[in-house]
This record gives C-alpha cells, structure tokens and sequence, in this order.
C-alpha cells in the first residue's frame, strides 16, 4: 500500500514539474497568439477532457509501443521502452492532465491584457524579462491553480494508467489501480482505507486552492 | 528642429499618415478629436506600435526604411491613460522597476534623482504603500515619476488626465507646470481638451483623421481660422503676457500682452509673473471707436488681418493682430456676418476687441 501512496506522489509531482514547463510557455503562446491553428493546438490540449482515458491512453500504447514508428524513434533515443514503465506513465499523465494546467494559466494570461507588458517594455524591460518579471507574477493565481489541478488530476487518474501501464507494483500500480486490485480480489477493507484517504486529499486540495486563490486575487485585484 | 518623424501606413481600418518636426524641448501637444489617431502616433514614436517611417531624435535614428529599435531599447518614458502599476509590485519597487534596468550616470544631460522626483511630486509619503490604496492622481503621479525614473531622452504622454476627475485634473496638471519648468527633455502630450493645449503646450501638432494637418507655437495655431478646431465651441486664441500691475482693491491684476493691457482675476499671481491667458473666440467682439459706460473690462487696441466668411454659416471668424516692438499676437474674434457687413470691417482696419471674459491659465 505504502509503495502505491510514494509512487503516486511522485508520478504527480514530476508530471506536475513537467506540466508547468511545458504548460506555461504553452499557455502564453495561445493567449498571444492570432494566428487559426493556434486554436486547433488549444483544442488538441483540451480533448482529454471529453475523450474517454482509455481511448487516449490507447492511442498513447500505440504510438509509444516497439511496433510503431515514433515507439522506434523514442526507444532508440532514449535507450528504453516506454510502456509499463514509471516514464511512460509520466508521459500519459502529461497529456491527461494538460488541460486542466493549460487552461486556468491562458485565462489568468488573457485577463491581464497587452498593457503590463506594454509598461514593462516602455521601463526598458525585454520581452523575456518581462514574461518573468511580470506576466508570471501577475499570473500566479492562474498558475496555482493550474499546479494543484494538474497535481490533483493526476493523482486521481485510472484509465490512462491502466492502458499504458498496466499494473506493476512498485513501478506502475498507483493508488487508483491498487483500489481497482483491493476491489477485484474482494479485500474490501484496503479499498475503503485508500478510498477514503483519496477522498479526504481531494477535498483538502480544492479547499486549501480555492482560499488561496481567494487570498491571491485580493492582492492583486 | 531636432526630432523628425513621419509615419505612413494602416492599422486594421485605421490610416495613418504623419509627418512633423518638433523642437528639442518643452511640451508638444499632439490635439484632435478623439479617434483621430493621435494615440497611435504616439505608440508608433514609443515603438509600441510598428508602422513604416522614419523617426530621429537628437541626430539618433530610432526608426528608418531598414531598422527598428525596440521598444525597450529607446530612452522613453511612457505614461498610458491609465497609471497602469504594477499591481504585484510596492510603490516603491513600481518606481526602482524601469530606474533598475537603465545604466544611468549622473552626468548626462537632464539628469534628476530618485530624491529630486520625490520631492518633485510629493511622493515620499505614498512610497511604502501598496499600489492598490492610491487615489487616481497619486497613481498617476507614481506612474509619471515611474517613466522618468528611467531617465528617458523623450517623455510620451497619453492622455494622462482623461482617467481622473476633476480634483485630481487640476492635482496632475499642477505637477505637470512643474516639470515643465524642470524638465530638460522634449515632452511629447496627447491631448483633445483645449483646457490642457492652452495651458501645458508650447508647440502644438493638430491631427485630423489620422493626418497631421498644422504644427506650430500654441497663439499662432489657434489663431488660424482654416483649421477645424475653430468650429469648437470653447475654441480660443492662447495669449503670452507678464503680470505688470495689482489692482488689489478689485482683486484684479494687469496683464502685459504685446503691449496691451488685459485685466483679470487676480488668483495669487506676483509682479512679473508670466502667464497665459486664454481668451474664448465667442467672448471677443469688435467696435470701431472704444467703448464708454460698458461694464466689459478689457478693450484693446487690433488690427484685422485676416476674416474668414463661410456663406453657409451666419458666422464668420476675424483674426486680429496685437503688437509692440516685442512682436505680435493674435485673438480670434466669432462674429456674425451681418455685422461684419454693417460695420464694413475690412483687412488691415483698426479696430477695437473687447474681450468679455478672460482666463488665467
């Protein structure tokens, strides 16, 4: 059980550090950008909200599998296979959870308009100066909200995990699968033990986001 | 003549075709209606906008056919309509934000301290609060100190009273007379109140429809009756004089304006002061002999040089000339044209204005 609490805080935490990387320069480029795919990329960020975990994580078992092109081109790059292992699972997660880091950061970008950035330029700042000096400051509401739901999201995960993981213990079997295993093999105890716990961490997590988020907005407001 | 610049080009529906000279200090006033692209052009001076032209400041080209500096490469100074702070930051680290990205030295021409625009603006005591408890003209003042800070070779200035209601108007434009007299560098104003071009501007440039039609001293473009700002209701001529005499029996002082007298309210002004006055075109009449037993102060002595009649209007405009040996300046009468006609008022006539109200600006 321990093994499955550890390995799920990880997956999350580095998915989350991954998500922010990716998801903030992301975010900007779709506030700031006019150009038409720029929607096309907003809406492929946005489908693993409406498309069923296990369609996406199929698709993701094919594309990364030995058999396909791109599985060929990752395994030869990277020295090893992604599926059923903890990376594969980071690389799932990333996707699963990218709209929900993605979202609340372009909206927090888009409320800010051109002028702060306008200001900073006229004060001699660069355009990259600027976006840490001042875009991210003043969208750290966004930000954080965009951290906790990423995180949360993946912890919460099944269906993505499932499908291009599997359920190793130790190297892929999250909480959401050992509940899903506890459940099979009739151990009904362990199963609401872990569920309660998810419950418990999922309420505290929109809790505590949402009065910080509160707390940030007054700030800044 | 030492900053040149001339823009052409669209911006979405909007035209844009500027081009004009400035001198190298005091306040320019760049005046129209609203929409007439008077903020554009100022964007495209600060960089924040890219149309094709050409732009030198000082000798130094800013903008040509094959280069563009960017924005946060040219010493400007920018104040947006808004104060536009930062709201994450302190007053103070608003002020130190643009003052920490300028390798400044001490010894360049026009040259002022943190303390000295402290002082300047009476900010010292706002410095330690946040952003979020200022009044409209405080924030407008941080903002104003904010771009100077960076000590720009250019200030720019967008309509920075249009955001604040009257009280802090009159607040801004009190600290703006300051730096005026302060400042060593060309400021640049957008403005289409003629209460703020009477009162700040040394050299005016009037925008129309994206173009820029006139450019000049402040009484010789608001004198000139082919202009459309004359079809403004408070159009006015902007008269230069020194306070020569205190009436202070009447609360009244005597303005010498080339050689004329004009009284006005007196609002604390000392013996030698130099004012402005501003003399409304509907305020002034013309007679031919001086007035007796008029209760109308201010009676002067003019030549006509120039009347403008439109014949589908019953007004007509007439610009008289008032002059001494210092040189010459001009009002603006609006009179109809019946009595243009019963008065038989001809070019090069000398005539009497009598001015029914005047104000000190």
């Amino acid at each position: 059980m321990l093994d499955a609490i550890l390995l799920t805080l990880k997956l999350a935490t580095v998915t989350t550090v991954v998500l922010l990387l990716l998801g903030i320069p992301l975010a900007w480029w779709l506030s700031r950008s006019s150009s038409w795919w720029s929607e096309v990329v907003a809406t492929l960020v946005a489908l693993p909200l409406v498309l069923p975990p296990t369609v996406l994580g199929f698709y993701l078992l094919i594309l990364l599998s030995p058999t396909s092109v791109p599985g060929q081109m990752i395994e030869s790059l990277i020295g090893f296979r992604l599926p059923f292992t903890f990376a594969g699972l980071v690389v799932g997660s990333v996707v699963y959870s990218m709209p929900f880091v993605v979202q609340p950061i372009r909206n927090a970008f888009d409320a800010m308009g051109e002028r702060p950035m306008e200001v900073a330029a006229t004060l001699r700042a660069s355009p990259l100066n600027a976006f840490f000096s001042v875009a991210i400051p003043l969208a750290s509401s966004g930000i954080l909200t965009g951290t906790v739901l990423g995180f949360a999201h993946t912890v919460g995960e099944f269906g993505v995990v499932l499908m291009i993981g599997g359920n190793i213990p130790g190297e892929t079997q999250v909480l959401s699968i050992a509940i899903y295993d506890y459940v099979e093999t009739m151990n009904w105890g362990m199963a609401h033990l872990l569920s309660l716990m998810m419950l418990v961490f999922s309420f505290l997590v929109i809790l505590i986001m949402n009065l910080s988020e509160k707390r940030l907005r007054k700030r800044l407001a | 003549m030492s900053l040149y610049c001339r823009f052409k080009g669209h911006l979405g529906q909007f035209e844009l075709d500027a081009e004009f000279d400035l001198p190298e200090s005091g306040i320019s006033v760049l005046f129209g209606p609203s929409g007439c692209g008077k903020t554009t052009l100022l964007r495209c001076l600060a960089g924040l906008n890219r149309l094709e032209g050409q732009f030198d400041i000082n000798g130094e080209n800013w903008q040509s056919d094959e280069f563009f500096l960017p924005v946060y490469k040219r010493p400007v100074g920018y104040v947006f309509q808004e104060a536009s702070l930062f709201p994450h930051l302190s007053v103070r680290a608003n002020l130190l934000f643009g003052q920490k990205r300028v390798k400044t030295s001490q010894n360049i021409n026009g040259y002022i301290s943190f303390d000295r625009l402290v002082e300047l603006l009476s900010i010292g005591p706002l410095l330690e609060r946040s952003v979020v408890r200022l009044s409209g003209g405080e924030r407008q003042r941080i903002a104003i100190a904010r771009a100077l800070l960076t000590n720009p070779r250019l200030l720019l200035m967008d309509e920075p009273l249009s955001a604040l209601d009257s009280h802090n108007k009159a607040e801004i434009i009190h600290y703006l007379e300051r730096l005026h007299r302060e400042l060593t560098i060309p400021i640049i104003y957008v403005t289409h109140s003629h209460e703020e071009v009477s009162r700040l501007a040394d050299y005016v440039v009037v925008m129309e429809a994206g173009k820029t039609v006139a450019a000049g001293e402040v009484n010789a473009i608001f004198t000139r009756l082919d202009l459309p700002i004359q079809h403004d209701e408070v159009a006015g001529s902007v008269l230069n004089g020194v306070v020569a005499e205190a009436d202070r029996q009447w609360g009244l002082v005597r303005v010498a304006v080339s050689g004329e007298s004009i009284w006005c309210r007196d609002t604390g002004l000392e013996l030698g002061d130099e004012v402005r006055v501003r003399v409304l075109a509907r305020d002034v009449s013309v007679a031919l002999k001086p007035l007796v037993d008029s209760s109308i102060l201010n009676c002067l002595q003019a030549q006509i040089v120039e009347i403008k009649d439109d014949a589908r209007n019953s007004i007509a405009l007439v610009r008289l000339e008032i002059s001494d040996s210092g040189g010459m300046q001009y009002i603006v009468a609006r009179l109809s044209r019946k009595s243009i006609s019963q008065l038989d008022l001809q070019i090069g006539q000398n005539v009497w204005a009598q001015i029914k109200s005047v104000a000190v600006m």
